[in-house]
């Protein structure tokens, strides 16, 4: 141990000493000799990628991959704060390239969780193989998708990537701080549809945004961002609550000690709601249907953006052909009120998200919902 | 901010020393380390201020049976290369029998020499104070101007090496400094809009200051007038930042380690085939003078030299780590990143149209073209929105309409298409080379780029 209690900066003007330390990892010493070895590894991805190779079609290119993250974390600070954890990220994943004369499609599907070292040993081999199979072979000779406004359903899990884009950024006090958000004075005003609630917590077991303490020595909590519609809070650490007055949520986050921590967001999920996802698909003329997101980013102005990697046009209440190639864009404040049904089948998954602390572990999630109109920008 | 160069001759010898010892016949080391100072700033306060020191060491080391273990560290000490001998001697017993790596051919043969004075640096008070400065004077450009919240003020000095077995050394330093101002503005009922520049210098004193501020504001101010534009086809402008981004995602094309690994839109049968139209060149240039960041070597020791990758539309090079090139009976390149598996990546582009060969549309000109289009100044997300693999894109942009003169900035869009359509659908280049602290290239104009809008 370092011995802080006695540091020479106890003397110095302010500071009364450590507190007596708080071990969240008290009891995770053991995890990393928990987990899986080398030849573990490469056994179960080994199996994953010989599943791909006897069910899939025309896949040019098969990849298992994993990896571990395991970090020890000592927090000290001159407000007395002291306090240790232990963190286990584990992330596993396939990915494929099928391709087909000039048609190409490639597909990838990652699952992480946190503190769980059996995690791969627990991972559904068969059924992550399958999965990325059959999006690859209907994706293939998938069309792009024709541009333009319209309604869209997004799917459950990594759906969730449009509010984390759209709004979450936008409700960590980092933003408030550099005068990039469109909420700052917001708090208790309608900003989204009543059909929104929004929270943000560290709190899920094994999810891949859960913490025991953020990188400032805070225990995690639940923070509801948005309750029907109305701006509850904002994600604050330690200088975002002095900068901005907004009270600390266990947000401050950051990849590693080489970064200054910032708020950042953990799990982040959009609520259940009382539809049924036909619900939301025969409510929908034309338009479009987003099964499977790829990454995004937000920029300045608040004007976010992701990717859809499969998606399925949408006519007269029906799911249709299959598309490709859609790039969803718009800005929160014009998005958000559009988020006008939400179904009751909410569902996370893990992510990474990089920003002004670096890549972190987070999770995104949401049920099927429904935006009455976006620019989906294809060809 | 002091910084003591290694002594390489000293590491290799301890190399050597610790390699006799364990038995160990055939290593190599690439490494790099470096100081950096940057500074942060928001209205006139100081934001963050940084400091750090980076070591990246990455030792492979060849076993009895020619297996290839691999280890990565930060610590240069005795103490810590002879656990990364150690370690990277036991994981050769995991090598891949089918990837072996070798030395690079190249790895002791003389390197390019770089005019790149090693630059001071300068205090990070100096560095906070610069940029309080850069950022009042950015501010101050326009009413509108209300916060510059991406910006940065940098400076910092590195080295790399690459020591092996059979008797290479390499090692070289250098100098950087960058400065980044992204700045929002805000007119009364309209939305705010972004508009941002960069600028690289040897040293933090050389940067272009004045220019940066200039550029940002200019670009900012240019979207204040905005409107939504109709979904459609259009005649595209871009700009070379633009276009060198376009041509950096795709890279792969021109990848032989991706070709190999089957992540490739070419083929080894792509060699030789028309890839653009008959006036574009592009070549891979990391001596170019303007490239603030050259190394003489690559991670592989191989020498950094200037590469014909497109000629006259015709792919004729690829890029290539010694492995790649091994595999396709040529030299490497000097292309090569020395990692737990060697990877290949471009340096910087050069983009040029052959003498002699006239594009389709000689009289469009970006400043002066008769006929509306697109000009597009950036392009976003473009690790969201690139299938490389693919060849496909579909990315929002920054850019205006531009119509009988007048340039309106465009209020949210996305620009999508395919990589090969693109290279084989340019009408013109441009005369005028503009040097970007990314590479060089004309503004590139392309015909009949999908665009959707929200009108």
């Amino acid at each position: 141990m370092l011995e802080l209690e006695h540091n020479a900066l106890q003397h110095e003007r302010g500071f009364e000493g450590l507190s007596q330390l708080r071990d969240f990892g008290a009891n995770k010493d053991t995890w990393l000799a928990q987990s899986p070895e080398l030849s573990e590894i490469t056994q179960r991805l080994l199996e994953g990628t010989a599943r791909l190779d006897q069910i899939g079609q025309h896949l040019e290119v098969r990849r298992g991959s994993f990896s571990r993250d395991w970090q020890e974390v000592l927090v000290a600070a001159s407000d007395g704060t002291y306090a240790r954890d232990i963190r286990l990220h584990q992330s596993s994943g396939l990915s494929v390239l099928a391709a087909d004369g000039e048609h190409r499609a490639s597909i990838a599907r990652r699952f992480g969780s946190s503190d769980r070292p059996d995690d791969l040993r627990e991972w559904d081999v068969d059924a992550a193989a399958n999965e990325v199979c059959s999006s690859a072979a209907t994706m293939l000779h998938a069309d792009y998708v024709d541009g333009g406004q319209m309604p869209v359903v997004l799917a459950n899990r990594f759906g969730g990537v449009i509010f984390h884009e759209a709004c979450g950024h936008l409700l960590e006090t980092t933003q408030v701080e550099r005068g990039t958000t469109p909420f700052a004075d917001q708090v208790g005003k309608t900003i989204a549809n009543p059909a929104v609630t929004a929270i943000d917590e560290g709190l899920s077991t094994g999810a891949f945004g859960s913490l025991s303490m953020d990188d400032e020595g805070m225990e995690s909590q639940r923070t509801v961002l948005i309750e029907q519609g109305v701006l509850k809070g904002f994600l604050s650490d330690r200088a975002g609550e002095l900068r901005t007055g907004h009270a600390r949520t266990g947000s401050g986050r950051r990849q590693n000690h080489g970064f200054a921590a910032a708020s950042r967001m953990r799990n982040t999920y959009i609520a259940a709601g009382p539809h049924s996802t036909d619900d939301l698909i025969q409510s929908v003329d034309r338009g479009l249907y987003c099964k499977s997101m790829g990454g995004g980013s937000v920029g300045p102005t608040g004007q976010f953006n992701f990717s859809v990697e499969e998606g399925y046009i949408i006519e007269n209440g029906q799911l249709g052909r299959p598309v490709k190639g859609a790039t969803l864009i718009g800005e929160a404040k014009e998005v958000m009120p559009r988020i006008s049904m939400c179904a009751n089948d909410l569902d996370l998954a893990a992510g990474y998200c990089g920003s002004v602390s670096g890549s972190i572990f987070v999770t995104v999630g949401q049920p099927h919902i429904k935006v009455d109109s976006i620019t989906v920008g294809g060809r | 901010m002091t910084h003591t160069p290694l002594n390489v001759e000293e590491l290799r010898d301890q190399l050597h020393a610790l390699a006799t010892r364990d038995g160990i016949r055939q290593w190599d080391l690439g490494a790099s380390r470096g100081m950096n100072a940057s500074v942060q700033v928001d209205r006139g306060e100081a934001k963050q201020m940084k400091a750090a020191q980076r070591s990246s060491i990455t030792v492979r080391v060849w076993n009895e049976q020619g297996l290839v273990g691999v280890t990565s560290t930060s610590d240069l000490s005795p103490g810590g290369l002879d656990k990364a001998l150690k370690g990277a001697y036991q994981a050769s017993s995991f090598g891949n029998a089918e990837d072996i790596p070798g030395f690079s051919p190249l790895a002791t043969a003389a390197i390019p020499e770089l005019d790149r004075p090693l630059k001071p640096s300068q205090s990070i008070q100096t560095l906070l104070s610069t940029l309080k400065d850069v950022e009042g004077e950015l501010l101050a450009k326009h009413p509108a101007i209300e916060t510059v919240p991406y910006n940065g003020l940098s400076e910092g000095n590195s080295e790399r090496i690459y020591l092996n077995s059979e008797g290479a050394l390499r090692h070289m330093q250098r100098t950087q400094a960058s400065l980044y101002l992204y700045a929002r503005a805000e007119e009364s009922g309209r939305k705010p809009r972004s508009g941002g520049a960069v600028r690289v210098a040897l040293g933090s004193a050389d940067l272009d200051l004045g220019g940066c501020i200039q550029e940002a504001a200019e670009r900012t101010i240019s979207h204040l007038n905005y409107q939504p534009i109709d979904t459609g086809r259009y005649l595209v402008c871009f700009t070379p930042e633009a276009f060198l981004d376009l041509l950096g995602a795709f890279s792969s094309m021109m990848n032989a380690r991706s070709i190999l690994d089957g992540v490739s839109l070419s083929s080894k049968e792509s060699l030789g085939q028309q890839l653009a139209v008959p006036f574009f060149n592009l070549h891979d240039n990391g001596l170019h003078p303007a490239h603030v960041g050259a190394a003489a070597f690559d991670g592989e020791g191989t020498p950094t030299k200037r590469l014909c990758l497109i000629g006259n539309g015709t792919l004729e090079n690829l890029l290539h780590s010694e492995a790649t090139a091994r595999q396709f009976g040529v030299h490497p390149t000097g292309h090569a990143g020395l990692g737990a598996k060697v990877s290949v990546g471009p340096d910087w582009f050069e983009v040029s149209s052959s003498s002699g060969v006239s594009s389709a549309a000689s009289h469009l000109d970006h400043r002066n073209a008769s006929e509306p289009f697109v000009l597009i100044e950036s392009l976003n997300a473009l690790h969201a929105g690139v299938k490389a693999s693919q060849g496909a894109f579909s990315l929002p942009f920054d850019g205006w309409l531009v119509k009988d003169g007048e340039r309106i900035s465009v209020e949210a869009a996305t620009i999508a298409g395919d990589i090969r359509d693109v290279l084989k659908g340019i009408v013109h280049l441009e005369p005028n080379e503009v040097v970007t602290h990314q590479g060089v290239s004309p503004h590139v104009w392309v015909d009949g780029l999908a665009i959707t809008g929200e009108a």
